[in-house]
């Protein structure tokens, strides 16, 4: 587009009247602010000898957790929609045939690469058995980038930390054993 | 001519044509649901999913008679002057009505389902489904037998027959059967004789819904992550149109390609399950020098221009051409020997035959010989050398005149040579040899160079009936592998990449036989039969 477009229509400033010429408004108003905040309580926390505490844990979005279900068995079935809903594509999963009768299909390995997430919380969001759940925890350190790839012990050991804090925000309905339809089988 | 009007459009039909409503509607891109028809299967008119608005035009009178009640389209043939209706309300309701029902008795497992994402239920609930479900059933956990080759879910089963008819009619071998009636209706096999039939895993590919699991398969990966190659079966000479679906270039599996003039709908278990040996670990993965006893690794960059000057060197050159090669390779290969050697022999390598052919009553036959290319390199190497020779005639004047250079193109996927014929070859001053797998070959091979597998090229193959098909690159080669195209390509100092389709363009200007592929091959392939005829 060129300055000489008849598109664009040209705007004047306004000419600064005795009050805004001198300043003296505009340094009042912004210095009011900063006396107000110099006496007002402080925000600021002295991380990490105090630690902030998130009003809503359950609607933060941290660290993950692999939810257990009334066994203590890992509740995820291995569906890979979380996996398909990450648009990081952080997440990497191993089915395989369950070791459990009453469970037809389970997460061999279950990792994710808590550096490679972007903590969207759309794995929560996918996950049609609530198996896996964001936490509160946000403070997350490692020495080594292997180390930040939680393998589904880890993710379950975060589950078992967090369990009594958060608890699981649908207490999800273990799958209903095979019917029985009278018939012969 | 017979003519037609579906949803008001107007089609027109040959008089020796017969079709059903729903290849009919096909034909102007209306797609009627259907579950438990298929076309490679006698019609049974059961999952009422294709139930449609038909009526008659009266030719007298010109007006168009409507039947009181809807008609399944599958069996319903599309004559002169069917008026069909398939997008009025009362047959949307009916589709929602037949969806409902099914979803009734159906455990909706669909996140551990292996069939989510390619599921004809999934699909058609969401286009012709309620949104609501009215009935009050939670999902719960499929039933699942273990009925032979495959698995069966039992309570996801929506009793299509598809299956059943299938061992019936294709494979005959009548082993599943409907045990029960009404809703305790089920899939079964009797006791003691299990569903054990080369053509089993054809029941997988035609179950619409989840029922039939491949064992094979089985939890290895979701579908929606394959991608799919459209590539030829080189288990045998039949050739079959298959499907390559791979993820990260890991084949996950094969599936049959609709192929009317080779393989119709259906490919064996033999090739289904015959792509393991693409990631056997086993295979030669690395080019290999040896001198006297010392082997190392050459180079790839480096390994032509060296390959090219210690066969100029040598004198006489002979190539014996495997039938796993693709007509371009070997075509490439002809022509790179003849560079070098003016008079070099052209031999075709081992024709595997196992057995005998497997001809089945549906008409499907699995070919006792197990190569996919013979015919096409039979052809090349007539039209190269103007006679047809064997390894053994090789051998027999391998014992009378010493020849300086032989070139073995191998790729066989089963143990193809002995070690007195290894030995026998090995006298040549530089043998190069291209094999899949280690053989006393290639131990005692000047170069053994890594060949690629029937999923890492592409090109064309020759089936035992002359059926030319082109077969698209499913995953890369590893590391350390190149394709005998790419290797001969570079050997020859072409320009640019190399592309099987342009080679084969060059094939059918050079070599009469192959003429009619100069126009291009279609998905299904071309006939070269007509050629010759003509």
């Amino acid at each position: 587009m060129k300055p000489n477009d008849p598109d664009i229509r040209w705007v004047k400033e306004p000419p600064m009247g005795p009050t805004g010429k001198t300043y003296l408004s505009l340094f009042l108003g912004g210095f009011t602010t900063t006396l107000k905040h110099l006496v007002s309580k402080k925000k600021t926390i002295p991380f990490p000898d105090r630690h902030y505490e998130c009003p809503d844990p359950l609607i933060y979005r941290g660290v993950h957790r692999l939810n257990r279900d009334d066994q203590g068995r890992v509740k995820c079935v291995a569906c890979f929609l979380c996996s398909t809903a990450c648009p990081a594509y952080c997440i990497d999963i191993v089915a395989a045939e369950s070791p459990w009768p009453d469970r037809e299909k389970y997460p061999e390995s279950f990792t994710i690469d808590e550096l490679r997430c972007i903590y969207c919380g759309m794995c929560e969001e996918a996950c049609p058995v609530d198996a896996i759940e964001l936490t509160s925890l946000f403070d997350l350190s490692g020495k080594s980038r292997e180390e930040m790839i939680f393998d589904k012990e880890k993710l379950l050991a975060v589950y078992d930390m967090t369990k009594d804090a958060e608890p699981r925000r649908t207490a999800g309905r273990p799958p209903t054993p095979p019917r029985d339809t009278g018939g012969p089988s | 001519m017979i003519h037609i009007t579906i949803d008001n459009r107007p089609l027109e039909l040959r008089d020796d044509e017969r079709l059903n409503c729903i290849e009919a509607a096909r034909r102007v891109g209306i797609e009627i649901p259907h579950y438990c028809w298929h076309p490679g299967l006698s019609v049974v008119a059961s999952c009422r999913m294709c139930l449609i608005e038909y009526g008659m035009t009266n030719q007298a009178t010109g007006q168009v008679e409507m039947m009181p009640k809807l008609v399944p389209a599958c069996q319903t043939p599309a004559v002169d002057g069917s008026v069909v209706v398939t997008n009025s309300v009362k047959v949307a309701r009916a589709r929602a009505m037949v969806e409902e029902g099914l979803l009734l008795d159906h455990p909706i497992d669909c996140p551990i389902c292996d069939k989510a994402g390619e599921c004809l239920l999934q699909d058609y609930h969401f286009q012709y489904g309620q949104d609501e479900r009215r009935a009050d059933v939670r999902p719960f956990t499929s039933r699942r037998r273990d009925i032979g080759d495959v698995t069966l879910f039992v309570d996801r089963c929506i009793l299509c027959s598809r299956c059943v008819r299938f061992v019936r009619e294709v494979s005959g071998t009548s082993e599943l059967y409907v045990s029960g009636r009404g809703a305790h209706e089920e899939i079964d096999v009797v006791e003691g004789f299990p569903l054990a039939n080369n053509l089993s895993g054809n029941v997988v590919d035609l179950c619409p819904v989840g029922a039939l699991g491949d064992k094979d398969f089985l939890y290895k990966q979701r579908v929606w992550y394959l991608k799919r190659h459209a590539a030829v079966c080189t288990g045998c000479s039949a050739g079959c149109s298959i499907w390559i679906e791979e993820n990260h270039d890991r084949i996950y599996r094969l599936k049959p390609r609709e192929n009317l003039a080779v393989n119709r709908w259906w490919i064996c278990n033999e090739g289904r399950y015959g792509y393991p040996h693409v990631h056997n670990p086993e295979r030669l993965l690395l080019p290999r020098r040896r001198e006297g006893d010392t082997v190392t690794t050459p180079d790839w960059t480096k390994l032509p221009r060296e390959l090219g000057e210690r066969l100029r060197g040598a004198g006489r050159m002979a190539a014996v051409l495997s039938p796993f090669l693709t007509v371009e390779e070997a075509f490439l290969l002809c022509q790179y020997a003849r560079s070098i050697d003016p008079e070099a022999v052209l031999v075709l390598g081992p024709v595997p035959v196992v057995g005998e052919d497997e001809v089945f009553p549906g008409g499907f036959t699995i070919r006792a010989e197990k190569c996919p290319n013979r015919r096409g390199v039979e052809e090349v190497l007539l039209a190269s050398s103007g006679g047809l020779r064997t390894l053994e005639s090789l051998l027999d004047e391998l014992d009378r005149l010493p020849f300086g250079a032989i070139w073995v193109a191998g790729g066989y996927r089963q143990p193809w040579i002995d070690e007195p014929t290894a030995q026998r070859l090995a006298r040549a001053d530089v043998l190069v040899v291209q094999d899949l797998f280690p053989s006393p070959l290639s131990e005692l091979a000047t170069y053994a160079l890594p060949s690629a597998a029937f999923a890492e090229r592409e090109g064309s193959y020759v089936n035992y009936a002359d059926q030319l098909q082109t077969a698209a690159r499913g995953v890369r080669p590893p590391a350390g592998v190149r394709t005998e195209g790419s290797l001969l390509w570079e050997l020859l100092s072409r320009e640019r990449m190399y592309r099987a389709s342009s080679v084969l363009e060059d094939v059918a200007r050079a070599i009469g036989y192959f003429a009619p592929a100069a126009k291009g091959v279609g998905p299904t392939g071309i006939d070269l039969r007509a050629n010759l005829l003509a």
